[in-house]
């Protein structure tokens, strides 16, 4: 079947009162950055509470729609096809046709449900509901009607010209990304940090990343690995802002000067402290990063406390609740899984303590910290210094 | 200063082999299989590259095929030559540190029905000729054994195999793959029995994409491409005319000069080994017999690779290092903490276990300078005292 439009449906935006049109807006320009992703020309158009996208040349479905799938706030995008007004006879035969190209299997029950935006037209939407109902019963004797749970919703809208729809692809849901802030994201090669990217754009949130590495104890395939994550991410983010901190000389003076048992949690902390001031310089809002309680040593409860002790800004988890399964079910869904299990190692194991604290106090913590004063200050500072700065975009 | 020192992955191509590909993908861009001048013209170039390579080896021109590079070559040779021979017997003979594309084809065999006998190795790489003796049964088909082994640079002893496979009573093929040799000495396979051999083109600064099979014209074969029946059905597909004229004029290139090559290699080779054995850190020389900076036992291995191992650094890590410095090496395996890929053949010579992700290797090609060697001593001074503080605890 050809279709000539899609019809974009959105829940949650619809409720925010006065702030709705921000959010129609908000989802109208990431729908034009998917638009301006895919092959075809076509217009975007608001009505009645409803997007629109005309297509106005030849266009790829499964690009398009796959496309769409990935803008946040897009609940159901619907192929349509239209056709002119010319008569009620002519509009049943295209509804026939419509339902026979579109379903070849005819073994289904179905519901018309017409709406009339244009009230000129010679028939209500019951009259409408009824009379194609009984032609369609009349063409297809193996459909059946069944007004409360169809397998087929053929929707039928009376505009200007006539719109026929039956079929909802899912969209991924959520607000559209610029409509609550922006956030950094503290992005490893794993599987984790990625989705927690992706959960927290979901909400709306635009997002950047600080990525760590430490050459020659990872490697710039590691490092590239980090940016097609990053691009990944981007699909449904938009770009991000990705900043690469070489961290190799604070990671080696913290592995001279401090118990080998609290490096993991010490690093941590002077991860989350860069990426807190790297966050405030660019107005994020928050940090987020994939952790989730209990998955290693430095993400049970006690760790969590003293790593997060460091930032004033609120960090989000979103993963903080999941099991290992369900956070890589969602990576294998948002494309990034393969991605993360490349086996280019991002944390050489040399800084990897084989028994590490779990139960860290905070006290003993700040107290081996005291032990970095000599330098440590120096040391921050070119890291922030030296930082190397990324616009990852999906091209 | 950049020191490339990773000359058994690959080298950098000739500028006179880039020039040469240059003018065929330009300007002699026939098909060698079209009746026309421009064919012909095509068919010139890879005339011209066979009979510069069949000189290297003192063989019939007849007597080379071209193919995509050197896993081709051995796919063809061993695939090509089982299939041929299988009714003679379906027993194959190779050793445990062949390269991948020796090892994989055997395992497809393997799968076939095939029977594959893998031969260990000495310290120094060597496999044992009275275990191969022993290993030869009435229905071995084919022996399959390299030339240079690319980790660690052991030479296996090619002409005693020879001897060793004429003198049986039926017919045992000699497949030889001559990657890491052919290029750094002069191998002739009519004098050390050799029944095949496969050449790769970017080992010896010529091009990627290329190589070839020498199969001596009484070797029973089939293909394993099949097509259009380009090279006497042996390998279908439109010659890669560029590439292979680039192949011809690095063979030749290659062997020009060739003792004061190696005897340069060598000296190269000596000057690093003079620098590292008394390091700290050096934990092993491979495959070298000591002591390793005697010259007549450092020439008993390639002239142009050297296996070191190290203690507590991981190869990686220090690959790494190294590479800011701009120096180019190989590690054996990827610092992964959850699979570590270990190198089969450091695992034959029984290299310790601790040092099997801790080794390095340096490869060089003539294009090398004492200055870059000096330079890759001075860096490996510096790194290596500081590398190995940070060790896992």
């Amino acid at each position: 079947m050809k279709y000539t439009a899609f019809l974009i449906k959105y829940a949650e935006i619809a409720i925010k009162g006065k702030n709705r049109y921000l959010f129609e807006d908000a989802l109208i320009n990431q729908i034009k950055y998917a638009l301006k992703r895919s092959e075809g020309d076509f217009s975007v158009s608001k009505t009645q509470g409803r997007i629109y996208i005309e297509c106005l040349t030849d266009y790829d479905y499964d690009e398009l729609v796959g496309n769409l799938s990935r803008v946040f706030g897009i609940t159901g995008i619907c192929p349509v096809v239209h056709v002119e007004d010319r008569g009620f006879e002519e509009l049943s035969k295209d509804v026939l046709k419509y339902i026979d190209e579109v379903y070849p299997d005819k073994a289904q029950s179905f519901k018309v449900h017409a709406r009339r935006a244009r009230k000129n037209y010679p028939m209500d939407s019951q009259e409408i509901n009824a009379e194609l109902g009984a032609r369609i019963l009349d063409a297809y004797p193996e459909m059946k009607v069944d007004v409360h749970n169809p397998d087929i919703m053929l929707n039928i809208e009376i505009r200007e010209r006539i719109y026929i729809y039956s079929i909802t692809e899912k969209g991924p849901g959520g607000m559209p990304v610029g409509t609550n802030g922006k956030g950094m994201l503290l992005l490893s090669g794993g599987i984790d940090s990625p989705v927690a990217g992706y959960m927290i754009s979901k909400r709306g949130v635009k997002i950047d990343a600080v990525y760590f590495h430490a050459p020659p104890y990872t490697s710039e395939r590691a490092k590239q690995k980090v940016v097609d994550l990053a691009r990944i991410i981007s699909r449904y983010s938009g770009p991000i802002y990705l900043h690469i901190v070489n961290f190799t000389d604070i990671q080696l003076y913290i592995y001279e000067k401090c118990p080998h048992d609290e490096l993991t949690i010490i690093m941590r902390r002077y991860m989350m402290r860069i990426a807190e001031d790297i966050a405030k310089k660019t107005d994020c809002l928050g940090l987020i990063t994939g952790e989730s309680i209990g998955q290693v040593a430095s993400q049970t409860m006690q760790s969590l406390a003293v790593t997060n002790e460091v930032c004033t800004l609120p960090v989000y988890r979103p993963l903080i609740g999941m099991d290992k399964q369900e956070i890589v079910e969602i990576s294998e869904k948002i494309g990034s899984f393969e991605t993360s299990i490349l086996p280019y190692e991002d944390c050489c194991t040399i800084f990897v303590a084989k028994h590490p604290v779990t139960k860290p106090n905070l006290k003993v913590i700040k107290r081996s910290e005291e032990r970095l004063c000599e330098r440590i200050e120096e040391l921050y500072k070119t890291a922030l210094e030296t930082e190397e700065l990324m616009v990852v975009k999906w091209d | 200063m950049e020191a490339y020192l990773d000359n058994s992955a690959t080298t950098r191509c000739r500028r006179e082999v880039i020039e040469l590909m240059v003018r065929v993908m330009g300007e002699d861009y026939g098909n060698p299989s079209s009746l026309h001048n421009k064919g012909l013209e095509a068919e010139k170039y890879i005339r011209q590259a066979k009979a510069s390579i069949a000189k290297t080896l003192k063989v019939k021109d007849k007597e080379i095929v071209f193919t995509s590079g050197g896993t081709e070559s051995d796919n063809l040779a061993i695939i090509g030559s089982a299939m041929a021979n299988k009714r003679a017997g379906m027993h194959l003979i190779t050793t445990r540190i062949e390269h991948a594309a020796v090892l994989e084809p055997m395992k497809f065999l393997e799968d076939q029905g095939f029977e594959v006998s893998y031969l260990g190795v000495d310290k120094y790489g060597h496999i044992d000729l009275e275990e191969l003796d022993r290993t030869i049964r009435d229905d071995t088909i084919l022996v399959s054994v390299m030339h240079t082994n690319n980790e660690i640079g052991a030479i296996e002893p090619l002409k005693e195999i020879g001897e060793l496979l004429v003198s049986k009573s039926h017919k045992i093929l000699f497949f030889v793959d001559g990657v890491q040799g052919y290029g750094k000495e002069a191998i002739y396979p009519k004098r050390a029995g050799i029944d095949m051999m496969s050449v790769s083109g970017h080992k010896i600064l010529g091009p990627k994409g290329v190589g070839f099979l020498y199969i001596d014209e009484k070797v029973k074969i089939k293909p394993v491409i099949f097509g259009g029946g380009q090279q006497k059905g042996l390998r279908s597909g439109t010659e890669n005319v560029a590439g292979i004229a680039g192949l011809g004029l690095a063979a030749e290139l290659s062997y020009k000069d060739l003792d004061e090559k190696r005897e340069y290699l060598f000296k190269l080779k000596k000057k690093l080994i003079d620098n590292l054995k008394d390091m700290e850190a050096v934990a092993a020389i491979n495959g070298i017999k000591e002591p390793f900076d005697e010259m007549d036992n450092i020439k008993e291995t390639a002239a142009h690779i050297l296996s070191v191992s190290f203690k507590d650094i991981r190869a990686e890590v220090l690959l790494h290092a190294l590479e800011e410095r701009g120096i180019y090496v190989s590690s054996g395996s990827a610092c992964a903490s959850n699979k570590p890929a270990l190198s089969a053949t450091l695992k034959a010579i029984g290299l310790n276990k601790e040092l099997l992700d801790r080794t390095i290797r340096f490869s060089f090609s003539s294009e090398n300078t004492d200055e870059e060697i000096e330079y890759t001593v001075a860096a490996l001074k510096e790194l290596l005292p500081y590398l190995g503080r940070f060790v896992r605890k």
